[in-house]
């Protein structure tokens, strides 16, 4: 259906669109390179000099950096072996006759739609708060102290709670892939003798590598970027124990009004980004062209 | 597999998968719960599951402070204003590219995708500071601009995979038929693609609700919608479990029941085709 | 009204050339059937008549008028899909009314039109029905209908028949034929069954590759082919084509004769061989037998009396007149 009038009739249906994406992409990021090389604070008006890469050497030494990096790091990776694992687990337990599937899938499913900022409170104060909250009275019900959760681990509390949001998604997708497996392949080992571990890791396994991939690739994107329960909970505390790239960003930007610095930490961000974006991709090149 | 299933195995089954999923439910089950509890009982020890008394002094105390339904309706206006932009803008790329495919069709795909995964860390000074000076700082406007364009991705390509569901042949035969390209897209291609758009505003909507980082950076008090409101609860002061509950189950309860009709649409959506 | 003239027309897809610059005359009312193996470009050539693909070079007369950049919409002719196209989300008679909202018809020059349309094509009880609601056999008629009522200057068919099972098909064929005979329109009809072309056309267009291998009468086609490809494509079953030691007595490079031109006896005749498969269809037989020193079955058609077995020994002789010769190149000696 390729006709001269058609191709240019759909060029121009696509246009808008393209226009749109690339002015989002290319306005933005050409500013955040602009500032990034001047010496730029909202607190401080007058000129912006020209200042080479020093915001950049300021943000890259800068201490609360590595602390960033390193939880970032551990805050992507933690919330992925959760939700994998978790995932695998239980889409293998939804897959299994039941009575009342529809249900369990609808309470498991649920968290992913509960908006981060409510999850983030409600985690916080109604359940890990080491007074009032739910695990405080299990503790003492059993005659143990309270944990404080955010004060004594921060960044694995957080963990925890962005896993609790994200479990869903994995397992939603996991089982997708799962129900897609043709029953006969099972049948078919079943009948050479594979035991239900076997199968699953020789048949079932296999099947959903490519599902598992993906679900590892959308949620290191979005995992990269948490901010909302860090805001709500802890603020980044104590100190940098919670702060994630992004947050250090966000606060030297927003909170100390660091335009310049909070530039250069943009462009960092968005490098480590694509890096961690290639480095996947390449390695799910094999898995998503099968 | 056609044989008898042994019921002992799925008692098990739902032994288990019931007790996992209330478990994972739980938070939400306890907010609820405790929504309809007095602030005393909210924090009680040992605490109460069911047997109190329920009062709905907390929805009237939350909708009493009168912020809480411009937020709500803030919340309303960019998820559905975003998403009706979009799809305005979206349509129209996905005719295109679902039915007069060229040779850069799939790499116009790809790249838009790829705007999807920029951290927008990446772009909060400049977008603050442009907010800033146009004035569209707090404002529903500046929201449903960001919105839009952090979903426009999503929403083009699931609609694209549903166009391409479209058999070509009957586009064709309304060009055969004297049909305009305006009366082609109006009387064939919507109508049939009604089910797809909905699914595609479904889950739109519930992204656009839920997000929580240029809502969180881009408003004050005006046009804060639920999720900045909410963060705003998040001072340690006084004892507030209760009311957070309500506010809290009000800001989610849309959500989660759009959610619940959603399930497909997100598998769609965000994981580009990958898994089916 | 229904004129159609290709001057040098050519279409490639990226770099494949699928059609080759063809020419091609249709008559104002003439029953045309583009058929070829799959892959030849027939429906390549009716889409580019339709308007529903650009010429890559050449031009498109339609009634003297240069429609080559015309778009499909304006052409003035309509199209049978091949699975039919119909607008799901409308019933029958709105699906049939589309074309002529389109035209902007009134109201009831529109209703009459459906009545009439749906008179001829029995379609009068399903008027208010979904396309989703009807067999395969209705929704063809549908598609007819909905054809019919533009009242265009030719009829286009993309192997529409193809969706149907044996049986329809042949009803379908004749209401088809019995179509052409009442409105006298010009139809261009794509298929790849040669029987279909056979028994519709008035002119048949055999493609290959394409290119036009022969343009001609359906009797034409079967008394005269112009080269093997189409003395091997048209007659059911196949010409048999023999190269070799009888072919080059005859003063050819391969020597053609149809199974129906070859008579068999138990007892004499010119070739002698083995029966191997034998079809008994009642009316007809038809035995494949294979010659001394030949790798390839003869196939022949008897009649319904002479009665052999696989195994048996059978004498086949030729009807000479009936003989088609082909030199090296592969074309036909006159």
């Amino acid at each position: 259906m390729a006709t001269k009038a058609s191709r240019s009739a759909a060029r121009v249906m696509i246009a808008p669109s393209v226009i749109l994406l690339l002015g989002w992409m290319l306005i933005p990021l050409g500013l955040t390179l602009y500032f990034s090389v001047l010496r730029y604070n909202l607190l401080m008006p007058g000129t912006n000099p020209f200042i080479g890469f020093e915001n950049y050497s300021y943000f890259l030494t800068d201490p609360a950096f590595r602390d960033a990096i390193v939880n970032t790091l551990l805050l992507v990776g933690g919330v992925l072996t959760v939700t994998v694992l978790g995932g695998i687990g239980l889409a293998i337990l939804l897959d299994q006759p039941m009575w009342g599937q529809g249900i369990v899938r609808i309470l498991v499913i649920a968290p992913f739609f509960v908006m981060p900022t409510v999850s983030a409170l409600v985690w916080k104060n109604m359940i890990m708060n080491p007074v009032n909250g739910l695990f405080a009275h299990m503790a003492g019900a059993v005659g143990l102290q309270p944990f404080d959760f955010f004060a004594v681990a921060p960044l694995a509390s957080i963990i925890g709670i962005v896993s609790w949001q994200w479990l869903p998604f994995a397992t939603l997708i996991l089982l997708t892939a799962m129900q897609s497996l043709d029953s006969e392949q099972l049948e078919a080992a079943e009948m050479d003798g594979a035991s239900p571990f076997a199968r699953f890791r020789h048949i079932v396994l296999p099947h959903m590598a490519r599902a598992i991939t993906v679900v590892i690739l959308i949620q290191t994107i979005f995992l990269l970027s948490i901010f909302a329960e860090i805001l709500v909970t802890t603020n980044g505390g104590p100190g940098t124990a919670s702060t994630n790239l992004t947050f250090l960003v966000y606060a030297e930007s927003l909170l100390r009004f660091d335009v310049g610095t909070g530039s250069a930490g943009g462009v960092v961000a968005i490098v480590l980004a694509n890096i961690v974006a290639i480095f996947l991709m390449r390695m799910i090149g094999r898995n998503l062209d099968s | 597999m056609a044989r008898a299933i042994d019921p002992r195995r799925k008692a098990l089954n739902t032994a288990i998968a019931w007790t996992i999923g209330i478990m994972i439910f739980f938070p939400i089950l306890w907010t609820f719960l405790t929504s309809f509890k007095t602030e005393a009982q909210a924090i009680a020890d040992p605490p109460v599951f069911f047997l109190f008394d329920w009062t709905t002094e907390n929805y009237r105390a939350v909708q009493e402070r009168s912020d809480y339904f411009r937020h709500f309706w803030n919340s309303v206006v960019i998820s559905v204003g975003s998403t009706l932009i979009g799809l305005a803008i979206a349509i129209p790329a996905a005719w295109s590219m679902a039915f007069v495919p060229g040779r850069h069709t799939k790499n116009i795909l790809m790249w838009m995708l790829s705007t999807k995964m920029l951290p927008p860390v990446g772009v909060l000074v400049p977008i603050y500071l442009i907010f800033r000076d146009l004035s569209l700082l707090d404002t529903q406007v500046g929201l449903i601009i960001v919105l839009t364009l952090i979903n426009l991705p999503i929403i083009v390509w699931m609609l694209y995979t549903y166009f391409r569901e479209i058999p070509a042949e009957i586009l064709e035969a309304a060009r055969m038929d004297g049909a305009s390209l305006r009366s082609e897209v109006l009387y064939i291609l919507l109508p049939m693609a009604v089910p797809g758009i909905a699914s595609t505003m479904l889950l739109n909507i519930i992204l656009a609700w839920n997000e929580a980082f240029w809502t969180l950076n881009l408003t004050a008090a005006r046009a804060a919608p639920l999720t900045a409101f909410i963060a705003s609860y998040s001072s340690p002061e006084g004892l507030f479990y209760a009311k957070l509950s309500a506010a809290s189950t009000m800001a989610i309860a849309p959500i989660l029941i759009m959610g619940w009709f959603s399930q497909k649409q997100l598998v769609r959506g965000l994981t580009f085709g990958a898994v089916k | 009204m229904g004129r159609m003239t290709l001057h040098g027309v050519t279409k490639n897809f990226g770099e494949t050339e699928v059609i080759r610059p063809l020419d091609l005359e249709i008559e104002d009312g003439e029953f045309v059937v583009f058929v070829g193996p799959s892959g030849c470009g027939k429906s390549t050539l009716l889409r580019l008549i339709a308007g529903l693909e650009d010429v890559t070079d050449g031009r498109i007369e339609i009634d003297g008028r240069d429609a080559t950049g015309v778009p499909p919409a304006r052409r003035g002719l309509a199209m049978v899909f091949q699975s039919y196209a119909l607008y799901p989300h409308m019933t029958v008679r709105r699906n049939i009314a589309f074309p002529m909202r389109m035209a902007g018809l009134d109201k009831a020059e529109q209703n009459r039109r459906i009545e009439a349309a749906a008179a001829a094509l029995n379609l009068t009880d399903y008027l208010d029905r979904r396309p989703g609601q009807l067999s395969g056999g209705q929704r063809q008629r549908v598609a007819i209908g909905r054809a019919i009522v533009r009242e265009p200057a030719a009829f286009l068919f993309d192997e529409p028949l193809s969706n149907l099972d044996a049986a329809l098909r042949v009803g379908m064929r004749r209401e088809i034929s019995e179509l052409h005979t009442r409105l006298k329109t010009t139809m261009v009809y794509v298929t790849h069954d040669q029987v279909e072309a056979m028994t519709m056309a008035d002119k048949i267009v055999v493609l290959q590759h394409g290119v036009i291998e022969q343009v001609g009468s359906p009797l034409d086609l079967y008394r005269a082919p112009r080269n093997l490809f189409v003395a091997g494509f048209i007659g059911s079953p196949k010409m048999n084509l023999m190269t070799g030691a009888e072919a080059e007595r005859r003063g050819a490079a391969t020597m053609g004769i149809r199974p129906e031109h070859i008579a068999a006896s138990p007892t004499q005749g010119a070739w002698q061989g083995t029966v191997g498969v034998a079809e008994h269809l009642g009316s007809d037989t038809f035995f494949h037998v294979h010659l001394d020193g030949r790798a390839e079955p003869v196939t022949v058609r008897a009649g319904g009396e002479v009665s052999l077995h696989h195994g048996d020994t059978i004498h086949l002789t030729p009807d000479e007149s009936r003989i088609h010769r082909f030199d090296a190149q592969g074309l036909r000696i006159a």
